[in-house]
């Protein structure tokens, strides 16, 4: 099945072999966005790196931003001013919403509601493209994150619409709910299917919402607290069985609270910078880094390796959608095709990411 | 557990392997771009019977898209297909995954040489008349991974392209306005009108 | 908060159980010799609790090669990190730690893919981003690459 599919989420492929409708066995192939970044990156700069951040988990790409910033600002010694953490942080939650809107709809395309939810929570989406087309111009590939802060501060009309937004939002999810949450096809294709019990997530290093749907309470936001997450007021959504139904609950349990963060970072807002000065091109002192921040999708996490010149001498990439992907054969085979298309779409993986 | 299969997988990777081999090699020159029918408009100077604009008009307004999505552009690929943008207002109302359905094949994203022979294999399925879009940066030249030993430098290394849509990612209404300039050529229109 | 644990204090209980196993250590980082690597692997999953295996990266400085591996407890939230160095000529081998933690499975075949460590044990050993028969592992330091404009780097 695939590359060229419509229901493998960007060109993967996966060789089934079956007994009837009933698969024996799954081996997932990819590489063909594979693009050499951590070569590439060898040979830029630091800075010069900020856009190929971006073009992993296309969806989420402040978030990508983030984490490498934070990386490189550990290597490198940076201080980051308050309003910048603070408009990271809200930048990162509406990722966060908009990843898991798209998710979810995805999701719905392969239960078989062919387009309707996806359009729908595809109108959400506009209204945050927007907002982030406020803020720095691009609506897909942001390079909006710099080393020591943001690059320019918000616009005075994104508040008010920032708020707007925020109001409104918990009605649709609410809408969303009443839609589909007990719809009958929705559970019958999804309850007890794709079971991943909590010990086999664990030892697969699986990360993000497959994680939690799982029943693990993981999150690294809570767990090890990066920027100013220990400042907020927030839950973390769990499920019990680690089926597909779960994963999903997880995903528009985690967009509520996204909203209750953005609403509380929202309120606290200072005044003030939003960027350190650093010297172009940054060398940073020889040394190590490893950080990771909790994407939509998982844990990304960013290995830098810095000899003392301009250019990074290892750009490592810990990708969550990679490594979720390990336990796809365990939780379909036995199953039929169909059920294994579901499962893939709860898996929510993102193919810049996988390939890099 | 092992399975009794009547093939090795092995022999499956070791036969993509030669193919894109054999697609390296023969990639070396872009595919000239098909303007031959600019120079034929010029020449004969063709006046348009009604007979011919109501059959312009028909293929030029129903041109179906067959989805190639590799990367980060289809997502404006599906914004433009959405409520706000909304393409079939165009007349690609049907995103056609198979290839045997459609007139127009879109690209969107990074081409690598590892689905460089699922790229031409679909091209090749498609019926004739056929049209490519090569849209976002990547497609058209590799864009930011240009150098990078596993990315295809064009997708006109490989298949004539008709359409470049610049951008990283080009927005929606650069997509649509990719699509006006394609339907001008679909109907035999010259290409340089000014505006 | 996620602990960092003593690379030093690590060591040392590693090197109760299995002597001549650690060749040194630092803040946050315990060193260990690459045939020893899956029962040090094994030592500190068993008797510390280390059931979570975020990521295993390789690094190639020029003259040896270095795997590194990021451990986590999710059960008492700490972290260490395991590193050990291999030869970088013609194809060192590292034993797999896939038996203890399944996600190292597809880190290890990409480790193999670009760079050409091979893990030993590994149930599927094979190329997984670029297509079999390639020649080379790219993120090598000596692995040629035309940049745009000209020219070749490494």
């Amino acid at each position: 099945m695939g590359p060229q599919h419509p229901s493998t989420h960007g060109v993967f492929r996966m060789r089934v072999t079956f007994d009837g409708e009933v698969i024996l066995d799954l081996e997932p192939i990819f590489g063909y966005l594979h693009r050499g970044i951590e070569k590439l990156a060898e040979h830029k700069t630091y800075l010069q790196n900020m856009p190929y951040t971006d073009r992993l988990d296309y969806l989420a790409s402040m978030s990508n931003n983030m984490a490498y910033a934070m990386a490189v600002e550990k290597l490198a010694g940076i201080e980051v001013p308050e309003r910048a953490e603070y408009i990271r942080v809200i930048m990162a939650e509406l990722m966060r919403i908009s990843s898991h809107l798209v998710g979810v709809g995805a999701l719905f395309n392969d239960m078989g509601a062919f387009m309707t939810p996806f359009l729908y929570m595809y109108r959400e989406r506009e209204k945050l493209l927007d907002l982030f087309e406020m803020v720095c111009g691009q609506r897909l590939t942001y390079n909006y994150m710099r080393f020591g802060g943001v690059s320019h501060d918000i616009p005075e009309e994104f508040m008010p619409t920032l708020k707007r937004f925020i109001d409104e939002m918990p009605g649709f999810i609410d809408e969303y709910d009443q839609l589909l949450a007990e719809n009958e096809i929705v559970l019958a294709r999804s309850k007890g299917v794709g079971i991943l019990p909590a010990d086999k997530a664990i030892n697969a290093s699986v990360s993000g919402p497959v994680l939690r749907g799982s029943g693990v309470k993981w999150d690294l936001r809570k767990n090890n607290p990066y920027s100013i997450y220990d400042r907020f007021d927030f839950e973390i959504p769990t499920g019990s069985v680690g089926d597909v139904y779960d994963r999903y609950r997880v995903r528009v349990e985690e967009m509520r609270q996204s909203v209750r963060i953005v609403r509380q970072a929202m309120e606290q807002l200072p005044e003030g910078e939003v960027r350190t000065r650093v010297p172009t091109p940054l060398k940073p002192a020889p040394g190590e880094a490893y950080v990771c921040i909790e994407a939509p999708k998982g844990e990304l996490g960013f290995y830098l390796v810095s000899d003392g010149s301009a250019k990074p001498y290892r750009f490592k990439i810990r990708a969550p959608s990679l490594i979720n992907l390990t336990m796809l054969r365990d939780m379909v085979v036995g199953w039929k095709l169909a059920d294994a298309i579901v499962t893939l779409g709860s898996i929510d993986i993102c193919m810049g990411e996988v390939d890099r | 557990m092992e399975i009794e299969t009547p093939y090795v997988l092995s022999d499956f990777d070791k036969t993509e392997a030669e193919q894109i081999e054999a697609l390296m090699a023969a990639a070396k020159e872009p595919y000239p771009d098909p303007v031959a029918w600019l120079e034929e408009e010029i020449e004969h100077n063709v006046l348009l019977t009604t007979t011919e604009h109501l059959i312009d008009w028909g293929k030029r307004f129903s041109v179906w898209p067959n989805t190639f999505f590799p990367a980060c552009c289809a997502f404006e690929v599906i914004s433009a297909a959405a409520s706000r943008f909304d393409f079939s207002r165009f007349g690609m109302e049907v995103l056609r995954p198979s290839p045997r359905q459609a007139d127009l094949m879109l690209v969107a994203g990074t081409v690598t040489w590892k689905l460089a022979p699922a790229l031409r294999r679909v091209y090749d399925q498609m019926a004739e008349p056929k049209w490519v879009i090569a849209m976002g940066a990547c497609a058209i030249s590799g864009g930011a991974f240009r150098g990078s030993y596993s990315v295809v430098p064009g997708i006109n290394r490989i298949i004539p392209v008709d359409v470049y849509i610049p951008g990283c990612p080009p927005r929606p209404e650069g997509l649509i306005y990719g699509f006006m300039a394609l339907h001008r050529k679909v109907a035999k229109d010259k290409l340089l009108k000014k505006g | 908060m996620t602990k960092p644990l003593s690379g030093a204090e690590i060591a040392r209980q590693i090197g109760e159980q299995l002597s001549d196993a650690v060749t040194g250590s630092d803040e946050t980082t315990v060193f260990v010799r690459s045939e020893d690597i899956l029962n040090a692997a094994r030592f500190l999953k068993e008797n510390l609790d280390f059931d979570y295996l975020p990521s295993i990266t390789a690094v190639d400085f020029l003259d040896h090669f270095d795997v590194i591996y990021h451990l986590r407890s999710i059960k008492n939230n700490y972290s260490v990190v395991l590193r050990t160095r291999c030869d970088n000529s013609g194809s060192p081998r590292v034993p797999s730690v896939v038996s203890l933690w399944q996600g190292a499975d597809l880190q290890e075949r990409e480790i193999y893919d670009l760079m050409g460590i091979y893990f030993e044990g590994h149930p599927n050993m094979k190329r997984i981003v670029l297509w079999e028969g390639y020649e080379g592992h790219p993120l090598r330091k000596d692995f040629i690459m035309d940049v745009p404009g000209g020219g070749k780097t490494t």
